[in-house]
């Protein structure tokens, strides 16, 4: 009588084996490598947009500061989106016939917004308040990195609670002076723990409380 | 339910009680061995599992395939996004940022100032304007839930012409017709009818129209009108004028089934006055109070607040006055005798106390009493020497219903053929009157009829034409309030659907077409008050929200004639009497789709979705029949089918109905609920209110009717702490040094250091809380708490996050009502903190115990531990299931999480409001002010009751009231530390037992120099 298994079978026997026990932590690696990606957390994707708007261009180059589209980012939760007529401030003069402008003054004259695809998203149970952070010496670019350097913007950090809460348990590290808030170009000094740490103290920033859920989930 | 075989064993009991402790159904008082049964009813998701418990095998495969599927649903990444920025910004409109704008908002006719808040053009929450006197700052459940109106998806979208859509230039079309035929005749055969207004403009608009048309007469039609007063009024004064009151000049008040908490134009204003006088501070400051005697022929919050209360059938409540006339020497003495012993004591000492306090005392009559009581009550009033100090006359506010025709008489001409065009405005006649059905097949065969209001209601039904209107937050008008007082209404968002504003509709009818209602009403206040400086004049009182120096004078007038005999008070012991009262949540009816109301319990029978018939404990058993046993009530011809509902206070031989359901074409939420009490109402005029020998039976059958008093329920512990003030005054500091209701110095969970922060407290003064329940909505609606529905109510699953509790003390046939309301009490040592396997509830540094929904995985251990039973949890997926119903998801607090299916969610201590406020201060560099965050109860409640701030600023007023001998903590026993505690009830009664002592107390309690003015 014949045998039944093969010789090989043994080895396919052990690879099913190994593998079965090694499917798990490949599983949740996997996991972990997916939350992480580029495909969840959405950096360096740069949304297809109705304008291709260039921070490069606009704020690199010409030196716009960032309030003057942003209008509330010191004010309000939200920093707010130019409206199309701040858009025309400039673009009434200037390249009036370009095409890639059209959209723009399509909204204008059909008084319908120009739809923009968000690139920075927290989920809806979180309350982030751009005012605050900018009152209290966050600037723009710890956040969203030197946008001034993007032809299209796109996230340039993935903002995982983790990375929110880096900061929240030892803003010293991050903290600039108020002046500095809107400087992309602004870098952290040499000695950036014990300027951070007497700023949080000037600022009155209470680190003890910024780890309470209730400070962003409500 | 106890089956009615055991109604005698419980009458038994009943009867064997001396009236000590809490209780808070019939059921439980009498510990009949059916209560448990019926608490199993009554929470009946725990039921299936005590029958069917799920086996070991199921219970893991449930685990194992709700992990996997949690599991994926993790998976892939958020759906795009877009943003839509403004093609214009509008000035001032920050996005993130809400803007408030002062507006009125009318009930019944009359106007109450509002200021309300609007996320990007969005009106999403009312808050009272402090400048207006009939707000105060407060709201009632009206003005909160006008925001669900105003985005209700039932509401009218388009014209319609005989049920078809039609639109407004052909209405305009048709109108200029009917203009061109009515003008050769002078208007012979126009009609208007319309519901209570007090809008000046739209008064002078009427005044025009009846110019052009001689021969038109108007009508007016409104099912909560303040005829009675009126007309007693009239009959003393010679003219007609509004009654209102100044409580806090008032030590001693006597309301003679007079519902002035809740059911008077005033209530707000006259609730905070009232409540002045008797708050906690001022028991423990000057050891004083007022004294409250109410009188009254169906449980009301007066009823519940007052300090001596007795019960009495509506047809008696004359007698009792005309009692109180005598003793106090106006009247002869000879009704007296026919009233019960209990109300001669209470009638003794209040004619007593009347005497001692006159000119600081105040008698209120009831609206549902005839003009004679009130008459009377006016004379009482002069007497006394309270007009002028408490009692005051003014010119009558809401349209003079004398001057127009009534709705019986317009039935009638129309019988008669004499009219051929009917204008409906802002009144559903076809539903809301006896009269409704020939109302509506004369309707049908008119040449010409009109119908403008939010929804195509029943009336709409049998009009040719139907003209959907603005919601009041859409439109430019004006309104009274209750002393006179004028104010704008301005809208605060472009309107939803193609509505027409009232003042534009009714200038068509006069054939101006051009104008706008905003141009209208500028033109009426520029012919009243001068072109000079308009411009500003009207900038400021839109901002205001109240027109200045616009309320009613004073009016002194002079008493004549002799006192009238009251009509004989029939002695008809053969059958019930019944009453008609107005619902405490959908009013007339025309609240009845909304959810809000609709869910909102009840105040004192804590039912939702349907009205019942109340009656008698003691008649109850006689009938035989328990909650829910369908009655049938006869008078002549009309029978109505309608559940019984044994209310204790209810006097015997009175039966009670509510108003407002049984409505056929309410829409989505409000059809088919409940039944109709309309045609029981009498066709006639004569006491619209009361019908005499209507006859009861039961049927045999029954139907499920949804309460919340037992959900949600702290198994009967000492919650309610209460004493009156002669206890008080003999022993201030015994709360102190109880320590049942102390919590212990020492506790076996870690310690943890608030003292260098802000500690959020809250403390609800039980003597100022009337059980209004407008916090109960203010919450739904600052924290978007969705409605589940009558279903979901009988399986205990609704979702307010606040409750008000109402307790008996007592007998069932007199009792003493109690109210609590229970918000999350924010222990400090948490027990729902302690067994959350996933660390979803956990405590902040200033004493939050908050919820982090994100984290919840629906194992609801925290509402099983919580033994205040606050945690409310998401059983289906409510909120998503009403935001496809269209605008609705515009009504949503955008500062606030949406908390989906599986989720538990609670009292925040509006958790939003506090970051708002400490962002504020933190980017202007100072501390958070005392009194700046206001939690959404607190900014409703009418009387102050509810104090929030922080514990740890001495001169907070949280702090100040947490000092109050009378401040206890619920359930202290159990050490949780709660953040938010109370101020026990404090009674006044004087001499309860009715016997001798007349001054005991009174001196202190009422002789009080400081109420004066």
């Amino acid at each position: 009588m014949s045998q039944i298994f093969r010789p090989g079978a043994n080895t396919v026997a052990r690879a099913v084996l190994a593998g079965a026990l090694l499917s798990v932590p490949l599983a949740f690696l996997l996991g972990f490598a997916l939350v992480r990606s580029p495909y969840a957390t959405g950096v360096g994707i740069a949304p297809p947009q109705p304008v291709p708007f260039s921070h490069q261009h606009h704020v690199g180059e010409l030196g716009l500061d960032c309030r003057y589209c942003h209008t509330s980012v010191e004010t309000s939760s939200a920093a707010g989106m130019p409206a199309t007529y701040t858009c025309m401030t400039c673009h009434s003069q200037l390249w009036t016939n370009a095409a890639m402008l059209a959209p723009v003054r399509e909204s204008l004259a059909r008084h319908e917004p120009l739809a923009w695809q968000r690139v920075y998203d927290l989920p809806d149970f979180v309350y982030f308040d751009h005012g605050i952070h900018i009152a209290q010496g966050i600037g723009c670019s710890e956040c969203h990195g030197r946008v001034d350097t993007l032809a299209l913007t796109r996230k340039l950090k993935a903002q995982p609670m983790h990375w929110c809460l880096d900061c929240h348990r030892n803003p010293a590290q991050n903290i600039r002076p108020r002046d500095e808030v809107f400087n992309m170009a602004w870098q952290h000094p040499a000695n950036q723990l014990e300027l951070g740490r007497r700023l949080v103290d000037a600022y009155g920033v209470q680190t003890s409380q910024l780890t309470d859920c209730s400070i962003c989930h409500r | 339910m106890a089956t009615n075989g055991d109604i005698d064993a419980i009458r038994a009991q009943l009867a064997g009680r001396n009236g000590d402790g809490l209780w808070k159904s019939l059921e439980e008082l009498s510990q009949s061995p059916q209560f448990p049964a019926f608490l199993e009813r009554d929470l009946p998701r725990l039921a299936p599992l005590w029958r069917a418990p799920v086996n070991r095998r199921d219970a893991l495969r449930l685990i194992g395939a709700s992990l996997a599927l949690s599991g994926l649903a993790g998976c892939g990444r958020p759906p795009p996004e877009r943003i839509l920025p403004y093609v214009e910004q509008p000035e001032r409109v920050v996005p993130g940022k809400p803007l408030f704008y002062a507006t009125s908002l009318t009930h019944a006719g009359y106007a109450r100032g509002a200021l309300v808040e609007t996320h990007m053009g969005r009106p999403t929450k009312v808050e009272g304007n402090p400048a207006h006197p009939a707000s105060l700052g407060a709201t009632d459940i009206f003005m909160q839930a006008a925001v669900l109106d105003l985005y209700d998806p039932d509401r009218s979208p388009a014209v319609r012409r005989h049920g078809s859509i039609s639109t407004w230039t052909v209405f305009l079309a048709e109108v200029a017709d009917l203009r061109a035929r009515l003008r050769r005749v002078d208007g012979a055969g126009l009609r208007i009818l319309t519901g209570a207004h007090s809008s000046p403009t739209l008064a002078a608009q009427l005044g025009a129209l009846s110019a052009q048309f001689p021969e038109a007469r108007r009508h007016v039609h409104e099912p909560g009108a303040r005829d009675a007063p009126r007309r007693g009024a009239r009959s003393v004064f010679g003219q007609a004028f509004d009654t209102i009151y100044r409580l806090d000049r008032a030590r001693v008040i006597v309301s003679l089934d007079g519902d002035f908490l809740a059911g008077m134009p005033g209530c707000l204003a006259y609730a905070r006055q009232f409540a002045d006088l008797r708050r906690a501070a001022r028991i423990a400051d000057a050891g004083r109070m007022s004294r409250l005697y109410a009188a009254e022929a169906t449980p009301t919050l007066t009823g519940a607040m007052a300090d001596r209360r007795i019960g009495l059938p509506a047809r008696s409540i004359g007698a009792l006055a005309h009692a109180l006339a005598a003793e106090l020497g106006i009247a002869s003495p000879a009704a007296a005798g026919t009233l019960p012993e209990a109300a001669r004591s209470w009638l003794r000492d209040a004619a007593r106390d009347l005497l001692a306090n006159a000119g600081a005392a105040a008698v209120i009559p009831g609206d549902q009493q005839p003009p004679a009581v009130h008459a009377l009550v006016q004379r009482i009033n002069e007497r006394l020497g309270n007009t002028g100090r408490a009692v005051l006359h003014i010119d009558t506010v809401a349209a003079p219903a004398d001057r127009a025709g009534t709705l019986a008489e317009l039935v009638e001409d129309m019988a008669a053929g004499q009219v051929t065009a009917l204008v409906v405005l802002d009144c559903n006649p076809a539903y809301t009157s006896p009269l409704a059905p020939e109302l509506a097949r004369l309707l049908d065969r008119l040449p010409f009829s009109a119908h403008f209001g939010l929804y195509v209601d029943e009336t709409a039904r049998h009009c040719a034409w139907h003209v959907p209107a603005r919601h009041e937050l859409e439109s430019w008008s004006d309104a009274r309030a209750y002393d006179g007082t004028a104010s704008l209404v301005q809208p605060l968002i472009t309107p939803l659907y193609a509505g027409v504003d009232r003042l534009g509709f009714v200038a068509a009818l006069a054939g101006e077409l051009e104008t706008g209602a905003h141009d209208i009403l500028q033109r009426y206040w520029r012919t009243r008050r001068g072109a000079g400086g308009f411009e500003r004049w009207w900038r400021s009182s839109l901002e205001r929200g109240v027109i200045e120096g616009s309320a009613f004078a004073i009016r002194s007038p002079a008493l004549r004639g002799a006192v009238e005999e009251l009509p004989p008070s029939p002695e008809s012991s053969a059958g019930y009497e019944l009453q008609v009262r107005l619902d405490p949540g959908v009013w007339d009816g025309r609240y009845a789709n909304n959810a809000w109301l609709q869910e909102l319990p009840k105040p004192l029978t804590k039912l939702t979705w349907d009205n019942a018939a109340m009656l008698a404990p003691a008649d109850a058993a006689a009938l035989g029949v328990a909650r829910g046993d369908l009655l049938l009530l006869k008078i002549g011809d009309t029978a109505v089918e309608a559940p019984a509902w044994p209310l204790p206070g209810q006097p015997r031989g009175s039966i009670a109905v509510h108003l407002g359901y049984g409505r056929t074409q309410a829409g989505g939420i409000g059809s088919g609920r409940g039944f109709d009490a309309y045609p029981l109402l009498a066709p006639d005029g004569g006491v619209p209110w009361l019908r005499e020998g209507i006859t009861v039976q039961a049927t045999g059958r029954r139907m499920p009717l949804a309460t919340t008093q037992h959900h949600h329920d702290m198994e009967g512990r000492d919650l309610v702490r209460r004493m009156t003030l002669e206890a008080f005054r003999r022993d201030p500091r015994q709360l102190e040094q109880d320590a049942t209701a102390q919590p212990p110095a020492e506790s076996l969970y870690p310690p943890y250091d608030y003292s260098d922060n802000r500690a959020w407290a809250m403390v609800i003064d039980l003597n100022a809380c009337i059980g209004c329940s407008a916090c109960v909505v203010a919450c739904q609606a600052e924290n978007s708490s969705p409605v589940v529905g009558k279903h979901e109510v009988l399986r205990g699953h609704e979702m307010h996050w606040l409750r008000v509790d109402r307790y008996y003390e007592g007998t069932a046939d007199e009792p003493r009502t109690l109210f609590q309301p229970v918000p999350c009490m924010h222990c400090e040592k948490a027990p729902c903190e302690y067994v959350c396997p996933v660390g979803a509830t956990v405590h902040d540094s200033e004493g939050l115990n908050v919820m982090v929904y994100n984290r919840c995985i629906g194992t609801r251990d925290c509402s099983q531990n919580c033994p205040y039973k606050v945690r409310r949890f998401n059983w289906l997926d409510y909120t998503y299931d009403q935001e496809r119903r269209g605008t609705l998801a515009a009504l949503r607090n955008p500062d606030v999480s949406v908390r989906s299916r599986g989720v538990m969610e609670k009292c925040t201590y509006c958790v939003q409001r506090i970051s708002a406020a400490r962002i504020d201060a933190k980017k202007e560099g100072r501390p958070i002010g005392d009194g700046e965050v206001v939690t959404a109860c607190q900014g409703a409640c009418p009387t102050r009751a509810i104090v929030f701030g922080d514990r740890n600023d001495p001169g907070s007023g949280v702090a100040r009231a947490r000092a109050n001998p009378l401040n206890y903590t619920l359930l202290a026993e159990l050490n949780t530390r709660p953040r938010t505690t109370y101020l026990a009830r404090v009674r006044n009664p004087g001499s309860d037992a009715g016997g001798a002592s007349p001054a005991d107390g009174d001196d202190g309690a009422t002789g009080d120099g400081d109420a004066d003015e």
